[in-house]
């Protein structure tokens, strides 16, 4: 390893974000995979697969990707919640792959709740 | 560096490594593979996370849970319920003490929220075997912050704004150090670290050390650009085996990236750190004596007039800081002083002693429900310390005492609680903020015993160069031996308080003229104890054995143990005598006070007075 100079340690740093700013539990939007038995069996798995594809493809580093159990309503699994900093949780259900591209897109990213896939504005507030 | 979505992050400092914690990473790791989760999980290997007591722990970011007391047979249900399907394992969560349902995060746990971290800011989040991880999270953008942008005497001027004062127990202010140091005749120039942590139940230093070494170097990089050293030693003991091995790997990897050695960052500073181990005697923590060691001569003080910043090892120039000093540094550099006097008490523009500024790193052990270590504001109180972040005492006995500043600080009372906790208030109260050690005591601790105890250890330590702390540490000791078998004297508390002053005012080193502390203390705040011990030949908490009185009440000897005759068969003496049905009798003769007999009666028949 040659020496490093001081622009290297910005670099590194930048390196090294992704673990360390969710390990602070910073960041400036969550989002929820619910992975309970009825999620997991209706494809949840495959959602948040395509989270963390997205994460890796786009190299977020400020938003947390978490899993909770069943949110409850097993009818409508696979199941997630999207909470921006500040503002209430919205529950989406009836998720697919391509569904939560599209959330992350629009609401993660653009700030507009996806209303079509949306349930509700949910009050158990987790963060 | 791929994102995982969770980071467990499984405190691998000394204590929990005790209770196994390597051993739980590796089953961790294993039952993560079997779920197909490792691309999703990683587990971290961080350093002490400082709630010893309720080790093994673990903390699962970014949601912030905190587990507790983690087995190896909890993991695979842990890793399926938590980390696959999400649900947090409620049994594993910490439970506070007076509360009913467990608290999962850690930011609501008292213990940890009434904390502010800024030594310990990296504890618990990085990979302390991780140079990567710790630049990731700031260090070494202090370093180049004053290789860049300041000049050596700025970072003087900056150091004693702050009014940082040395963490190792004098509370000399840093700044002025590093000055005397730097206008100090003589090359080169020497950087030392002590990170000799001698005291009984003390582990700030070494939970720096441990999980996050590269805070400590940093540190020492920035002191030495400014009082133009070279050459620096981190002195460590033999005894801190995990955090030499993390200081080692901690140095080797500084120098792979050219942050220790020539043209550091390409500005032509340079600097290299050698680690000297010491074999553990007390007595090298204290500068001159851990300067005779590291020489190879034997570890014995020298008189104080001759300052070690003008000829300290090898005779030249020494900056010497011990651990928590050097990790508090490069925070004070990048966040600046005004920062750092924001915090604490008094005020240090004018005079550099004027104020403590800043956190300290205690480690609270003793009788309170939550021991560990614990970093706070200067100027908290010891109630808050010891209430609102230990949880209070245990077993709803009643507070006692408390001992700040390791063996040779002193006890303080009740009646102190809501004393502030700063280098003058301590000291004006008759302890010191020493390196940081809190033992708390409560009533079933005798303040005799305690003053012997500690007077015993720093007596053992004592190197033996100077009379006064060789002799009259012995003769204290010997006294209080004396008074705590049954046999004192009137004449012995003045004897105490004489042999005490004079150890203070003719010791060479700072062990002998803080050795008498706990005696002195315990003379000003808990006399009345000395007194029965001699007048009354009785221990009030029933721990100096000798002054005990075992007696058997016969009527609960009868109505309620029938006259079981355990204690009679217990006793090794043959010194108690009854039968069935008839009440036990303790003969005083032949009693040799073990308190066997106390300890097996079930029905509270055996009464100690």
């Amino acid at each position: 390893m040659p020496n490093i100079k001081i622009e290297d340690l910005a670099r590194i740093q930048e390196q090294v974000r992704h673990t360390t700013l969710l390990r602070e539990g910073a960041g400036r939007a969550k989002i929820t995979v619910h992975m309970g038995t009825c999620g997991i069996s209706a494809g949840a798995r495959k959602v948040m697969d395509a989270l963390l594809k997205v994460f890796e493809e786009r190299d977020i580093k400020d938003i947390i990707l978490t899993t909770s159990g069943c949110a409850g309503l097993c009818s409508r699994e696979p199941m997630a919640t999207v909470e921006i900093a500040g503002q209430a949780p919205v529950k989406y259900v009836d998720l697919t792959d391509t569904k939560i591209r599209e959330i992350f897109e629009r609401h993660v990213m653009g700030g507009k709740v996806v209303t079509e896939y949306a349930l509700a504005y949910g009050s158990e507030r987790t963060h | 560096m791929k994102p995982y979505r969770i980071n467990l992050m499984v405190c691998a400092g000394t204590g929990c490594v005790a209770n196994h914690s390597f051993e739980i990473k590796k089953a961790l790791e294993d039952e993560v593979k079997k779920r197909g989760l490792e691309n999703e999980v990683q587990v971290v290997a961080t350093g002490c996370n400082g709630f010893c007591a309720e080790g093994p722990l673990m903390v699962v970011q970014p949601e912030g849970i905190f587990y507790h007391q983690v087995t190896i047979k909890d993991i695979p249900h842990l890793v399926e319920e938590h980390f696959l399907k999400g649900r947090p394992v409620q049994k594993l969560m910490y439970v506070p003490p007076d509360a009913k349902a467990p608290i999962p995060k850690m930011s609501d746990i008292s213990f940890f929220n009434r904390q502010m971290l800024i030594a310990l800011r990296n504890r618990g989040l990085i990979d302390p075997e991780k140079i990567d991880e710790a630049i990731g999270r700031g260090a070494y953008s202090a370093l180049a912050k004053v290789l860049t942008a300041m000049t050596p005497p700025e970072v003087v001027s900056l150091i004693k704004a702050s009014g940082l004062r040395g963490r190792g127990g004098g509370g000399f202010p840093t700044g002025i150090k590093w000055e005397t140091c730097r206008k100090a005749h003589g090359e080169p120039k020497y950087i030392i670290c002590n990170a000799d942590e001698g005291d009984p139940g003390a582990f700030m230093d070494r939970s720096i050390i441990e999980g996050d070494p590269h805070s400590v170097l940093e540190g020492m990089l920035i002191g030495a650009y400014a009082i133009g050293s070279h050459h620096g030693y981190i002195y460590i003991r033999q005894e801190y085996p995990l955090a030499r091995e993390r200081l080692t790997i901690a140095v080797q990897q500084a120098r792979e990236y050219g942050l220790l050695g020539d043209n550091i960052f390409g500005t032509g500073f340079q600097f290299d750190i050698k680690v000297a181990r010491g074999a553990g005697a007390f007595v090298c923590g204290e500068s001159t004596a851990l300067m005779a060691s590291i020489e190879g001569r034997v570890g014995e003080p020298r008189a104080k007039y001759i300052h070690t910043v003008e000829h300290g090892l090898w005779n030249l120039p020494t900056c010497l800081n011990n651990v928590e000093t050097w990790a508090t540094v490069p925070e004070i550099i990048l966040k600046g002083a005004e920062w750092f006097t924001s915090i604490g008490t008094g005020d240090v523009s004018k005079n550099p002693w004027g104020g403590s500024k800043g956190t300290k790193v205690f480690s609270l052990t003793g009788k309170v429900k939550n021991t560990g270590l614990v970093e706070v504001p200067m100027g908290i109180t010891l109630r808050e310390i010891i209430y609102d972040i230990g949880g209070g005492i245990p077993k709803g006995k009643q507070f006692k005492s408390v001992q700040t500043g390791g063996p040779s600080g002193g006890f303080l009372p009740a009646s102190l609680l809501d004393l502030q906790v700063d280098y003058e208030q301590l000291t004006e109260a008759g302890s010191m903020m020493g390196s940081g050690g809190m033992v708390v005591m409560d009533e079933d601790n005798c303040m005799v015993d305690m003053a012997k105890y500690f007077l015993a250890f720093t007596q053992d330590e004592s190197c033996g160069k100077c009379t006064p702390c060789r002799e009259g540490t012995m003769r204290m000791l010997e006294t209080l031996e004396r008074i705590t078998q049954g046999k004192g004297r009137e004449e012995d508390i003045q004897l105490l308080e004489d042999l005490s002053q004079f150890v203070m005012d003719a010791s060479l080193c700072a062990l002998g003229g803080s050795a008498p502390n706990p005696v002195l203390t315990s003379l000003r705040y808990f006399r009345e104890e000395y007194i029965t011990h001699i007048r009354d030949k009785k221990c009030p908490a029933h721990v100096c054995r000798e002054l005990n009185v075992y007696t058997i009440d016969p009527g609960l000897c009868v109505t309620k143990g029938h006259g079981c005759g355990v204690c009679r068969r217990q006793c090794p003496e043959n010194a108690i005598t009854g039968e069935k049905n008839v009440a036990h009798v303790v003969s005083q003769e032949l009693c040799k006070k073990c308190g066997v007999c106390y300890d097996v009666c079930k029905f509270d028949a055996v009464k100690v007075a």
